[in-house]
């Protein structure tokens, strides 16, 4: 059970990393269809997993000034608050309700993983919170650095917060929203966002942490070889990321994650799950 | 003594971070391989939800029983690293901006320190 676990992780990290998707929110199914592991343990261990993927590859991207480390720091005020709630939520919903909203997220996420980025012109920050919490920044680009300011601050956190409560909803990382509202909603560079987002999710998902833990949600046995799997997994896909073209796997991926997010939508609706 | 920027806390966040994920993971590793060694044939089943022993215990109780080496200790103990690994980073934060007086910031990260704390000691809601 352990090992096949372990490798089914490894799968879902490596999926998960090259989607973009994150590892948690491939575990989640993977578990719960698969393994027929019960829903909240399958959380409580992909929550763990996320904080440990994230990490991992924010290390990488703050140590070359690449993650906007105030705005997401400020951002966290919302993503923090929302995964409180969010996990507070998960005791009072029922199992099959539960299943049916990570569906429906998950499609959501896998369409979401298809769009191409797109690049923002340049422009100083706007806002009076942009300008006086000295959000606009620098990220490298081969010698130089370009400059970037950030816009829309409120409603970009009027999305965090709701990342933060799905994070904790669902025991997932939430990176797929989080980059929505960076990128598409604050304007920042497409580099930016997702750093930014890989650096958050850590400290998003340690504010549900808490409150599984409470709960009973983290099973050291599960979560063990859950983490050993999705950590490794999700670094060789970022590392693949770099080197193979990715499309037409994309594609397949997100057709697969779709037919997974089905079934869980299918099977809550139901109540088999 | 070096100034403090932006640049040395980055360092030394990353730093902290990698640490604490690799520490994390290393701990995991070896709970694990003492586990498989132990009860390798055993078939756990998790398709039930059954609330465990230490539930109520939340953090303290879950670190205690790591440190005592009961249940899967060595495990349980590198998972309780992991989730500790961002709200160090955190803390960290806070200092590292107290020393660049970014006293706006320092707020930030204590607000943010202040739900996690929420989160693990106060958080049964």
């Amino acid at each position: 059970m352990s090992l096949l676990v372990w490798m089914a992780s490894f799968v879902a990290g490596l999926v998960g990393s090259l989607t973009g998707l994150g590892g948690g929110v491939v575990v989640v199914p993977l578990l719960a269809l698969v393994f027929h592991v019960d829903l909240r343990l399958a959380m409580g261990a992909s929550l763990l997993s996320v904080i440990a993927t994230s990490s991992g590859a924010a290390a990488a991207y703050v140590r070359d000034g690449v993650s906007n480390v105030r705005l997401g720091m400020f951002l966290e005020i919302a993503t923090t608050v929302g995964a409180l709630a969010g996990a507070a939520a998960t005791g009072l919903v029922a199992t099959g309700a539960l299943a049916v909203v990570f569906g429906a997220v998950l499609l959501s996420a896998a369409v979401l993983s298809l769009r191409r980025a797109h690049e923002h012109p340049p422009a100083p920050s706007t806002g009076a919170l942009a300008v006086s919490m000295r959000l606009a920044s620098t990220y490298p680009d081969g010698d130089r650095r370009v400059e970037y300011g950030v816009h829309r601050v409120g409603a970009g956190m009027g999305l965090m917060f709701v990342a933060g409560a799905l994070s904790g909803l669902l025991g997932i990382g939430s990176g797929a929203l989080k980059v929505v509202a960076m990128d598409d909603v604050m304007r920042l560079p497409f580099k930016v966002s997702t750093t930014t987002s890989n650096f958050m999710i850590g400290v998003t998902a340690a504010a549900s942490a808490g409150v599984y833990l409470f709960r009973g949600y983290v099973d050291a046995g599960l979560a063990a070889p859950v983490v050993l799997g999705v950590l490794p997994g999700a670094l060789l896909g970022a590392r693949m990321l770099s080197r193979l073209r990715t499309r037409p796997l994309r594609l397949l991926f997100a057709a697969v994650i779709g037919l997974l997010a089905l079934e869980m939508f299918y099977k809550g609706a139901t109540g088999r799950l | 003594m070096r100034p403090w920027t932006d640049e040395r806390m980055d360092h030394l966040i990353a730093g902290l971070l990698r640490t604490g994920v690799l520490l994390a993971a290393a701990l995991v590793l070896a709970g694990e391989v003492v586990h498989l060694l132990r009860h390798g044939g055993d078939l756990a089943d998790f398709s039930v939800f059954r609330v465990a022993p230490w539930q109520t215990h939340g953090v303290v109780g879950l670190a205690r029983e790591a440190l005592a080496g009961r249940g899967q200790g060595l495990a349980l103990l590198g998972l309780l690293v992991l989730v500790a690994t961002p709200v160090a980073r955190v803390a960290l934060a806070a200092f590292a901006f107290a020393a660049e007086r970014d006293w706006i910031y320092v707020l930030v990260a204590l607000v943010v320190l202040g739900v996690l704390a929420f989160s693990f000691f106060g958080g049964r809601a």
